[in-house]
């Protein structure tokens, strides 16, 4: 398994970059996998992260990209319940980027 | 001896293997799936109850726990942790596995 | 699996029944997180999709469990997401709940409890069984 180095720990990440162990995760790790993604974390990008991260813990999985739309309009409103919202904030796929910078596996049902 | 049962009672027929070729005065350790048998309620309930008059029953608290079940043993089940495990094999001449 | 997406993807907007029937208890195998994990991906077909839970699949539903010390997931609690996947239909057969010492309170998700014969011909009315 590959390793990367963040804030002088070494963390094993998985052939696309997604963290192996959930545990591994603080904040240092999420701007780091930010930074190999692309995106700059404002607000609006760590309101998304720390959602996914609540979904995880609630549920055990990362959502397909449909639930989670759908259950961040139930919770935070329709205006970022939606496709174009969340694609503005992780161009390439909120499963992809947002799952990866939370530190969450690949969502189940993505494919 | 002791004897480790491991899959469940209502699926497989170890358990009866188990308590029907075990001597008196031997242990039986229920783990995994088997240890659904020592909750109450269930139809291998009584197996085990018949069973606690000459034999020593045992069930792994981790693995009822991770089912739910930690609640439910029957009265006179001994709870052993993976300590208990690891004592219960050093306390007896022969283990023996039905798997 | 792949006869399976062949019947989910084959034509355009026809939805067909699938059921996938669970029988194993959780933790022992792995065929019950694999099926869940197959219903969670199934839901992206837009089908028909019931789950029936039954013999010592009824185990897979139980509240309050603690995974810790076995150290693995406790994907009960991914039961309970299945309703954001729109799989809204979730049967227990009632003899199998019964002969666990089970209720319906003792169950992480609602769900519908059916005797034999309705859950006989829930069983002869669907296009797909999955079995697991």
């Amino acid at each position: 398994m590959p390793m990367v180095e963040v804030a002088g720990k070494s963390i094993e990440v998985d052939e696309e970059g997604y963290l192996t162990n959930l545990a591994d995760w603080n904040q240092e790790v999420a701007d780091y996998l930010a930074k190999e993604e692309k995106v700059d974390m404002t607000d609006a990008h760590w309101e998304v992260v720390n959602f996914l991260r609540e979904y995880y813990d609630e549920y055990q999985i990362a959502p397909a990209v449909r639930v989670l739309t759908k259950a961040i309009a139930k919770k935070l409103g329709a205006d970022k319940g939606n496709n174009k919202y969340l694609y503005e904030l992780f161009p390439y796929g909120p499963a992809k980027q947002a799952c990866k910078i939370a530190g969450l596996p690949k969502p189940t049902g993505c494919i | 001896m002791l004897h480790i049962v491991n899959k469940s009672a209502t699926e497989r027929t170890a358990l009866d293997s188990a308590l029907r070729l075990a001597t008196k005065g031997s242990a039986v350790l229920l783990i995994e799936d088997a240890v659904y048998a020592a909750t109450k309620g269930s139809t291998a309930a009584a197996k085990i109850q018949s069973a606690m008059a000459d034999l020593q029953i045992y069930a792994l608290g981790p693995d009822l726990e991770a089912r739910g079940v930690a609640g439910r043993v029957l009265d006179g089940v001994k709870i052993v942790d993976y300590g208990g495990f690891v004592d219960l094999v050093t306390e007896h001449n022969a283990c023996q596995s039905w798997l | 699996m792949s006869d399976m997406m062949d019947d989910m993807e084959g034509g355009e907007g026809v939805v067909k029944k699938f059921m996938f029937v669970n029988r194993k208890a959780p933790h022992g195998t792995i065929y019950a997180l694999e099926a869940l994990e197959v219903v969670l991906i199934s839901a992206a077909f837009d089908q028909d999709v019931s789950l029936v839970f039954a013999d010592d699949g009824v185990y897979q539903l139980i509240k309050g469990v603690n995974t810790k010390g076995i150290e693995v997931k406790d994907f009960s609690k991914t039961y309970r997401a299945l309703e954001g996947y729109d799989i809204e239909k979730l049967y227990v057969d009632k003899d199998s709940m019964e002969a666990r010492g089970l209720t319906e309170d003792d169950l992480i998700v609602d769900v519908t409890v059916l005797d034999s014969a309705a859950m006989a011909a829930l069983m002869a009315d669907q296009d797909v069984v999955i079995s697991c």
